[in-house]
């Protein structure tokens, strides 16, 4: 077994110095600042607002400013009277071109334009087409639209009580309110295991609803060409290929005449996986007028309207034993899809991945069961850097974990390194079917102890609980699954989550790589690069990254799930490696020798044995396009193209350990220290990666402390801007401490797991723990998020609420 | 995005083309100056003013002029300036613990004094800080000046002695000898409203008793000062339990409803416990100790 001192210090990494001349930096993996930054940085970068296309209009929705309503009469003369505006489409308009609903990625459908009723607040009613957005906004004053109230279903715990109004009366036969029910585990024998356990623990556990509230909000620009019938949408999305299979198959235009360009986008996060209306509308509106047209949502359309995130209602439970082995953990879970059940996730996963909540934890037996109702709210469910739900599923057993390490008075650090899954047990079959590919969990729970001085801290803690002060230290543990993921297993709407890439070296050794995933901010542009360099020995500013166009890349499933390095990763990998293969066949021919004689050493080919006999890749690349003699069956090109089918996920894992301090007067809750320990195998560019965690982190941090989308009795939603729904700033904040080990994926081309959402995975738990923990003087085993101050107070006085 | 209703804008030269300009555009014009309510009020079309008049121009609305005995503050002051204001932590450090707590640096380059206090908004934290500091409010209008006090100033949320045809020119502050203040708010993120804030001061007499006491509250539901904490101060030694004291029935005289920032009894535990808080930071400041209970 691997002991702390051997792992207390981190691997060494290969780093750059800015200042230092191009020959030392490193030619693939490695700390290089981002190729894309210097746009970024000065202010230049391609978003989709600074598209100004010739001629190009403006639309803007007629939103329902009630929560559920039957639509009794639209009439749009006097916007139509406006003499700015082009044309005002209505679901009407829509039913005629068979789009007022659209099919949605969880085989549901949804109303793109209300037709019959509308079924949240926000919901898109009418679209106008104007001259420019003032107009647009302007007309959409004069749509008079009479609605007729009906009941509204806010609370999900209530919504298949009978006699409650049924929201999706438009699905024929639907006498109430009920979506799916799913379940994932062995449910008589984990309830075997919890009738003859000695100590079971419950709680009631809410991850409530949240947002994913990218800086930049959700829009298109859609330009019809009716002369030769090509569709060019521009859109933010982090998933342009699937958009135009999904706009061919719903919309009638074949798929070869819709180009999708995804520029930069200003934040993701899982808020533009999904087809909005407004994209819809964009297009109906460039067909209908002729012209280019532009929508962009404004911060309070895209909080109230697109996808929310969470919104689960959780039963936990914990089975174990009087010296804390944990034995089995069960769950029910009420979920809250809103209006349209359009959560977007691998088809046969309703729930996501949520049934990882068996955690970092060796058990005996484990079983979930996940019932989803509608509500008269925004559809949603799967966003906000969670992996599939894998979010909700950390936040229940570590916050559970926790749960039982108060009932039996041991320390949760210790509970924690006692039921770890041991390193010897990889590849781990665990209760509900995952197979975790690596891991090696105690070296980095010990080193993340060790980096934040955890035994000097329960000594602080312990002398400022003697005086009344109030100080939390907050363990979690987490184990993410990402990079859907094998195609066999694994679908959206149909399509197979496999991802191509293409690389081509041109005749100069400078290099094109083309992906199907689609940045958000990520750093695509600089990790794929790196990862080609690391594989052909070409530098990362010598290769060209291409992406966001779907005319200019091969197809693939796009970007969340942080599944980028772990599918396109490997595409990438594999693609550069054919190129190799390729290269040492020609470079063999150049040197007129076999190439079982060459050897590869990073940029060049040499004869075994005599090293100074050897091409560079970048002469090969000329020797591939020129007059070289070629060997049989190699054609003039040093290009490639795979198709990467993962066959198994990545299972990143990580230790947080947080540290509160909570004013005994107020309730408010200060974040002293924040210590985040990651895996994430092969690190491709340390600064990318930590960068990802730093984002994670602010994340968990606010949704554990203030972020959270309410509805009133009416069904208003009362998170739509930001002065009602707070992210944090740099002042809610610690300075993060990061630390690492490597385990890389046994399974994956270059050992690499994904990282994009473990923090936001793991950092919730880590904080609400340390806030309970500091709360335990008052008896407080459980508090829900967000700990605000009034929420803390009022646990603190024994009472503590749930949000929903 | 969010893009206000057609209006038309015009720049002010001075406070008297600004009285002109009300004049001439009538009731459906409104004054901008740092605009950081208008402005989204406007793109949310929840305001529809027909004219803007920018008095951004108006040089003579911004500055701080000390007096022997009265610190003048024009209306246009930001808070960006009263925060960096020597003069102005010096006689009145509540006015910098205050703006410290005032939305953020961006907003606080552009927001003013006058405007903060203009507006109104029951979260808003300039008025109870000019309450509990007795200041005055010079109003001018097409018959020339007026001076109101707070009192009269500020008659509700969103509701002044400012008129449409109007404008607030300057905040003037009585300096007084053995003064302290204090002025303590819980928000729930930085920039965010209050959730609830207290505001002190306190003039102590030669004798070591309290000559003079302002106690005010912000976003819990008390308009004006809380009459009742002053009286049970003044004339007293400050003490440990005359401080619980205070506490007590500045929670009484409060009056907070339930909003996402959180529910009555917590809101009242605030007015409660934040007052204790400025106005032990308030005497601690003009040196006068409390003995241990």
């Amino acid at each position: 077994m691997t002991t702390v001192e051997e792992r207390s210090t981190m691997p060494q990494e290969r780093e750059s110095n800015p200042a230092a001349n191009a020959a030392d930096r490193p030619i693939g993996y490695g700390r290089i600042q981002r190729k894309e930054d210097p746009r970024f940085v000065r202010g230049k970068g391609r978003y989709l607002d600074d598209i100004v296309l010739p001629g190009m209009l403006h639309g803007a929705i007629l939103r329902s400013p009630m929560a559920h309503a039957r639509l009794v009469s639209i009439d749009t003369t006097e916007a139509l009277a406006h003499p700015k505006v082009h044309a005002v489409i209505t679901g009407k308009d829509l039913e005629g071109l068979n789009l007022a609903w659209a099919p949605t990625l969880s085989a549901d459908t949804m109303a793109v334009l209300a037709t019959d009723k509308v079924r949240f607040q926000g919901q898109e009613v009418a679209f106008v087409v104007a001259e420019d957005r003032y107009s647009a906004r302007d007309a959409l004053e004069l749509i008079d639209v009479e609605y007729e109230e009906l009941p509204v279903v806010i609370d999900a715990r209530r919504a298949l009580e009978p006699g409650t109004a049924v929201i999706r009366d438009d699905k024929e036969g639907k006498t109430d309110n009920h979506i799916f029910d799913w379940e994932a585990g062995d449910k008589a024998e984990t309830d075997a295991v919890f009738a003859r356990a000695a100590v079971v623990v419950s709680e009631e556990v809410v991850y409530p609803r949240v947002h994913p509230a990218p800086m930049e909000t959700c829009g298109a620009i859609a330009d019809y060409d009716p002369i030769d019938g090509k569709l060019t949408l521009y859109e933010t999305t982090q998933a342009p290929h699937a958009h135009r299979t999904l706009y061919a198959m719903v919309a009638g235009i074949p798929e070869h005449k819709i180009r999708i360009i995804a520029g930069d986008i200003g934040g993701g996060f899982g808020n533009k996986v999904g087809i909005y209306p407004g994209y819809v509308c964009a297009v109906v509106g460039s067909i209908v007028t002729g012209k280019p047209v532009k929508w962009v949502e404004d911060r309070s359309e895209n909080l109230m309207s697109t996808s929310f995130a969470r919104d689960y209602i959780m039963k936990g439970e914990v089975a174990a034993t009087k010296d804390g082995k944990i034995l089995a953990v069960r769950t029910h879970v009420l979920a809250d899809h809103g209006a349209f059940n359009a959560t977007a996730q691998p088809t046969k996963y309703p729930a996501g991945f949520f049934s990882i909540f068996t955690g970092s934890y060796d058990l005996e037996a484990a079983h979930c069961s996940v019932t989803g109702v509608y509500t008269n709210k925004a559809p949603g469910g799967v966003a906000y850097a969670c992996s599939f739900r894998v979010t909700e599923a950390v936040y229940l057993v570590e916050r559970m974990v926790d749960v039982l390490a108060q009932k039996l008075e041991m320390d949760p650090a210790e509970l924690r390194l006692k039921n770890f899954i041991r390193p010897e047990q990889f590849p781990y079959k665990n209760k509900t079917g995952w197979e975790y590919d690596s891991g090696d969990y105690e070296p980095a729970l010990r080193m993340c102890m060790e980096q934040i001085g955890y035994a000097d801290l329960r000594r602080e803690q312990e002398e400022k609980r003697a005086r009344g002060e109030l100080m939390g230290i907050g363990v979690s543990f987490f184990t993410e699954t990402v990079g859907a993921g094998p195609r066999k297993h694994m679908d959206i709407v149909g399509l197979g989550m496999a991802d191509g890439a293409e690389v081509r070296v041109h005749p100069t050794g400078k290099a094109v790589v083309r992906l199907s995933v689609q940045t958000q901010g990520q750093g695509h542009e600089t990790t794929f690069a790196q990862i080609v360099a690391e594989e052909l020995g070409i530098p990362p500013e010598d290769i060209e990254v291409v992406h966001g166009d779907t005319d200019q890349t091969p197809f693939g499933l796009g970007t969340y799930g942080s599944r980028s390095t772990p599918v396109s990763g490997g595409a990438v990998a594999l693609a550069a490696r054919k190129v190799r293969d390729k290269a040492k066949a020609i470079a063999a021919a150049m040197l007129e020798t076999r190439p079982e004689d060459l050897d590869w050493e990073k940029g060049r080919f040499f004869v075994k044995g005599d090293p100074s006999a050897a091409k560079t890749i970048q002469e090969v690349a000329l020797g591939a396009h020129g007059t070289v003699a070629l060997p049989d069956g190699i054609d003039g090109n040093l290009d490639a193209e795979v198709t990467y089918d993962p066959p198994n996920l990545t299972f990143p894992f990580g230790a947080y350990i947080c540290v509160v301090d909570i004013d005994p007067g107020t309730g408010k809750v200060k974040v002293r220290r924040f210590v985040a320990v990651d895996d994430c195998g092969t690190r491709i560019n340390p600064m990318i990666v930590e960068g990802q965690i730093h984002g994670g982190l602010a994340d968990g941090v606010g949704m554990a402390l203030m972020e959270f989308i309410g509805f009133d009795e009416q069904g208003n939603c009362l998170g739509g801007s930001f002065m009602d729904y707070l992210i944090p700033t740099a002042m809610e904040v610690p300075d993060w401490e990061t630390g690492y080990t490597v385990t890389p994926s046994p399974h994956h081309p270059i050992g690499a797991k994904g990282i994009g959402e473990s923090a936001t995975v793991g950092s919730p738990p880590a904080v609400v723990n340390a806030v309970v923990d500091a709360l335990a003087p008052f008896g407080v085993t459980h508090m829900d998020m967000p700990c605000t101050p009034a929420r803390v107070w009022e646990a603190m006085q024994g009472r503590p609420t749930p949000p929903i | 995005m969010q893009v206000p209703a057609p209006f038309d804008y015009v720049r002010a030269t001075s406070v008297g083309n600004t009285l002109e300009l009300l004049e001439r555009h009538g009731p459906e014009s409104r004054v901008v100056a740092g605009g950081h309510s208008l402005l989204p009020m406007m793109k949310l079309r929840l305001a529809r003013p027909e004219w803007l008049i920018d008095i951004n121009d108006v040089a003579e609305l911004r500055h701080i002029t000390e007096e022997p005995d009265r610190l003048r503050v024009g209306s246009l002051t930001r808070h960006a300036a009263l925060l960096a204001s020597d003069v102005v932590g010096r006689l009145f450090p509540i006015v910098h613990d205050a703006e410290k707590v005032i939305a953020d640096p961006v907003v606080r380059n552009r927001g003013t004094i006058g405007g903060s206090l203009g507006q109104a908004d029951p979260a808003e934290d300039l008025t109870t800080v000019c309450d509990v500091l007795r200041a005055s409010v010079v109003i001018a209008g097409p018959g020339g000046e007026r001076v109101v006090d707070m009192a009269e100033f500020h008659r509700g949320p969103y509701e002044t002695a400012c008129e449409q045809h109007e404008l607030i020119t300057e905040v003037r502050f009585p300096i007084r000898p053995r003064m302290g203040s204090a002025y303590e708010k819980v928000e729930r993120r930085v920039g965010d409203w209050a959730v609830g804030a207290a505001g002190a001061a306190v003039q102590m007499a030669d004798d070591g008793t309290i000559a003079d006491a302002a106690i005010g509250l912000t976003a819990l539901g008390l308009e004006g000062l809380a009459t009742e904490v002053a009286a049970v101060l003044v004339g007293q030694r400050p003490s440990e339990d005359l401080i619980t004291e205070a506490g007590r029935l500045a929670a009484a005289a409060s009056s907070p409803v339930e909003d996402q920032r959180g529910p009555v009894d917590y809101k009242r535990h605030l007015a409660d416990e934040l007052t204790r808080r400025v106005l032990r930071r308030a005497l601690d400041r003009v040196g006068a100790t409390v003995p241990a209970a």
